[in-house]
């Protein structure tokens, strides 16, 4: 039973889900309404589930002392501090000048922008090192890329001033953008969704039951 | 590539203890005022430019002769392109690409009193790029009476646009048009469940925010007390990041529900969504830095947007020079070793 209900829940809320988009009406659009709210009541539960897995992870990590326990320390210490904050400022832990709004405004959003403003150095270093015209279709990419990046900033049109303005970067990287670009999206976009469409039957059958763990 | 080694290398935490402290140095003195803006004129400008330029060209030469700049070089340039622009006072020319001219008429169309759904589904990491977006769209909004509700499906999205909010209420001249929350906007927080909030919006989206964010009941907002559904939505202005999204609305609430739907988008994302851009299902775009720039320029309210491109463009023509090097090792030194 404890395989043949989760299918069976599955296969209901899949089942309805379908019918619903083509009959919105009573019973599979009430049925449709009462599954997402569980979805948000799930949702919400894993979302408390996920901090306490985070939580026990980090314990058990300093408790044994394994390698960079320091840093588990730290996500404990900083767990605790903010929730300890935030429910003590009660409803209106949110408000302008609440301890929770500071440490949101000044340590959260400065720390979290920084790790990925890294990420240009990152993209520079790796573009610098990889980003290398070794065949037909590495060139075609590097021209894209080039085209693009001078075509997304103001500075490709000053480089491109005296030609006409159709031949301008910033029209370039549009027509880049609006045609290939466009082109590969909707076949990767056409790709996934038959693939999505193939998974989710074969999960609504009960065919495919890895989700459930083991096979 | 195989970097070169170096004999005498400075430790990495002493140069970044001596670039904290003078960025520490430099917050504090202009807080205490112990010493003016720092503001480099044109002709400032044009020299540091220069000087960058003949560096990168010695760089280049350097490779040619078989001495590849290893990557800390890059971060260098990448750091100083940055920050320098900062500083500067140039000015570029923005144009409007046809995407961020169809979400601003999509707007412009809105009567005033229309309702309007903005959506923020990013975190801080993303603001640099969303956040002069939102900031951007609650002045033009405000501006021409248009009521907002505010949503987020990340748990962070309500929280930015508070901070959005603050910043713009805070201006004199919105201070003076006496906006009053719950009845020119709102702000009804968080909810869990991705596109299945949004699903569930398209028949009740009472059901999915029985309260706002301070926990005031829904009925009780006169805005949203007629809300029933996307059916009483005009429009709808989604800030995304990534999963869930705008790829997310479009999916349900504009193909499901006809919701009317712009967004603003960051730019590695925004690749991905000009399928929808193309075919309608999503009523113009607003694509990373530069879209934030053009939506600025389009409404008339030059900030944050447009001063950061300066650093954006700095920033892209290092990277494509430093690729251009790249290359030329590749081909004067890589290509010759393997013959």
């Amino acid at each position: 039973m404890r395989r043949e209900i989760p299918l069976l829940i599955t296969g209901i809320v899949g089942i309805v889900f379908i019918v619903q988009y083509f009959i919105p009406h009573y019973p599979f659009g009430r049925m449709s309404d009462w599954f997402s709210d569980w979805f948000s009541i799930v949702a919400s539960c894993a979302i408390l589930l996920g901090a306490l897995n985070l939580m026990k992870m980090s314990v058990l990590k300093v408790i044994s002392r394994k390698g960079d326990w320091i840093y588990a320390l730290i996500t404990i210490a900083c767990f605790a501090l903010i929730t300890v904050i935030g429910l003590a400022e009660g409803r209106d832990f949110r408000d302008t000048g609440t301890g929770f709004s500071w440490l949101y405004d000044y340590v959260y959003s400065p720390l979290s922008s920084t790790m990925f403003a890294i990420l240009a150095f990152f993209v520079a270093s790796a573009s610098y090192r990889a980003f290398r015209a070794r065949n037909f279709e590495a060139t075609l990419l590097l021209l894209a890329a080039f085209f693009v990046m001078l075509g997304r900033v103001p500075v490709g049109d000053v480089l491109t001033g005296f030609l006409p303005e159709s031949m301008q970067m910033s029209h370039l990287a549009t027509w880049i953008m609006n045609i290939p670009n466009t082109a590969g999206q909707r076949a990767i976009m056409i790709g996934i969704a038959l693939g999505l469409v193939s998974t989710s039957v074969r999960i609504i059958l009960g065919i495919e039951r890895s989700y459930l763990g083991g096979e | 590539m195989n970097e070169p080694a170096t004999k005498h290398r400075i430790p990495e935490f002493i140069v970044g203890a001596v670039l904290l402290l003078l960025a520490i140095v430099a917050y504090i003195g202009r807080r205490a005022d112990w010493f003016p803006p720092i503001v480099l004129g044109t002709a400032a400008s044009v020299v540091v430019i220069i000087l960058i330029a003949a560096s990168l060209a010695w760089i280049l030469i350097r490779t040619i002769q078989g001495h590849q700049a290893e990557r800390r070089i890059v971060y260098l340039y990448i750091g100083i392109a940055v920050t320098l622009p900062l500083f500067m006072s140039l000015t570029q020319k923005i144009s409007i690409s046809p995407e961020v001219q169809t979400l601003y008429n999509g707007l412009a169309a809105l009567p005033p009193g229309s309702k309007v759904l903005a959506t923020f589904d990013y975190d801080p990491p993303s603001a640099p790029e969303l956040q002069p977006m939102a900031e951007t769209f609650f002045r033009y909004a405000f501006h021409n009476d248009l009521k907002v509700i505010v949503i987020g499906l990340w748990p962070q999205g309500p929280q930015q646009a508070n901070l959005a909010l603050n910043k713009i209420l805070a201006e004199d001249e919105f201070k003076q048009m006496n906006l009053r929350y719950g009845v020119d906007y709102v702000n009804l927080g968080f909810q869990s469940g991705n596109e299945f909030v949004i699903q569930r919006m398209g028949s009740s989206i009472r059901s999915m925010f029985p309260a706002d964010i301070y926990g005031t009941p829904y009925d009780s907002l006169p805005l949203v007390r007629n809300v029933r559904n996307f059916s009483n939505i005009d429009y709808s202005f989604n800030l995304s990041a990534g999963y869930p999204g705008t790829k997310e609305w479009v999916l349900v609430a504009v193909d499901r529900y006809g919701l009317n739907l712009g967004a603003g988008n960051t730019a590695v994302q925004v690749t991905e969504m000009y399928p929808y851009v193309r075919s309608g299902q999503i009523i113009g775009i607003l694509g990373g830095m530069n879209g934030a720039a053009e939506f600025e320029k389009i409404t008339d309210q030059i900030d944050k947007g447009t001063r950061f491109m300066l650093s954006q463009s700095f920033a892209h023509m290092v990277v494509i020079a430093f690729i251009f090097i790249g290359n030329v090792a590749y081909f004067t030194i890589e290509r010759k070793g393997k013959r």
